[in-house]
């Protein structure tokens, strides 16, 4: 019973990353493209993280509690990764499908 | 006397936590050198932490920790089902964001929130730091997404940081 909850974890988990991959290739600007990494990724790595505590957890029979870490480290980087990657690229003037806050008066006034 | 040998009282803690997690099981000892290093950590990294960081409302804290935790799940399927779908029909745009918190901790979690949440990355903090620029994946109607943000993470925000 548990082995089927862990494998659909683990399906789940690689579908949502691939998802979140697939924004790259998908979306049109850079910065939509930040998006698919930033959020699709959390909740694939998410689903694997709890299947290998669960698994681990059981394996050893006691408590496997560092994925744990893992999900709090994920949670504090990529958000300030992503946040550097706009700045960057917004200080860079890279084309976006939207008028950037800069221009957003000029071209259209 | 209690204040300069234990400048963060909360870091304490959190650090014994993080030591056994990191450690993987839990013995006394571990306990032990958890409390140690934690205690040490942040002695010699004072210079990091000039400012004490006071939890006014740990209750909203929590609450706020769980509504994010499930945002983030809806957040991630929001997206899944927007990158699958048309992007060509995806209307980008962004939002400058009037921010009310002043503290570095709680302008920092507000970002990373919004950045975790649906749809929206946060890009630049101006440099007064009265505004916090948001990139929305799409949003028909970007006075309602500041309206929204405002409401549901940087008022329990406020209130935990600086009531």
């Amino acid at each position: 019973m548990l082995e089927y909850l862990l494998a659909f974890l683990i399906v789940a988990g690689g579908v949502f990353t691939f998802i979140g991959s697939l924004g790259l290739a998908r979306l049109r600007d850079f910065y939509t493209r930040l998006h698919g990494p930033t959020k699709a990724t959390t909740l694939g790595v998410g689903c694997i993280l709890i299947a290998s505590a669960a698994y681990f957890s059981r394996l050893q029979g006691e408590p496997s509690l560092h994925e744990v870490l893992v999900t709090l480290f994920l949670f504090i980087t990529a958000p300030v990764s992503a946040h550097l990657l706009a700045k960057a690229a917004l200080h860079l003037e890279l084309p976006s499908l939207t008028p950037r806050p800069g221009e957003r008066d000029a071209p259209q006034e | 006397m209690i204040r300069r040998l234990l400048p963060h009282p909360l870091l304490t803690p959190v650090l014994a936590l993080i030591w056994i997690l990191l450690v993987n099981h839990f013995s006394l000892g571990h306990l032990v050198l958890g409390l140690v290093l934690g205690w040490a950590i942040p002695l010699f990294t004072l210079r990091f932490w000039p400012q004490e960081t006071p939890i006014h409302r740990p209750l909203v804290l929590v609450r706020f920790v769980v509504v994010v935790l499930y945002d983030i799940l809806v957040a991630n399927l929001v997206v899944a089902r927007l990158i699958l779908g048309r992007p060509r029909r995806l209307n980008p745009v962004f939002v400058a964001l009037p921010l009310d918190v002043t503290s570095d901790l709680a302008i920092s979690l507000l970002a990373n929130t919004i950045t975790l949440t649906p749809g929206t990355v946060s890009a630049e903090l101006s440099p007064d730091r009265r505004q916090l620029l948001v990139h929305a994946l799409s949003a028909d109607d970007p006075e309602a997404l500041a309206h929204h943000i405002k409401v549901r993470y940087e008022r329990p925000l406020k209130e935990i940081f600086e009531p």
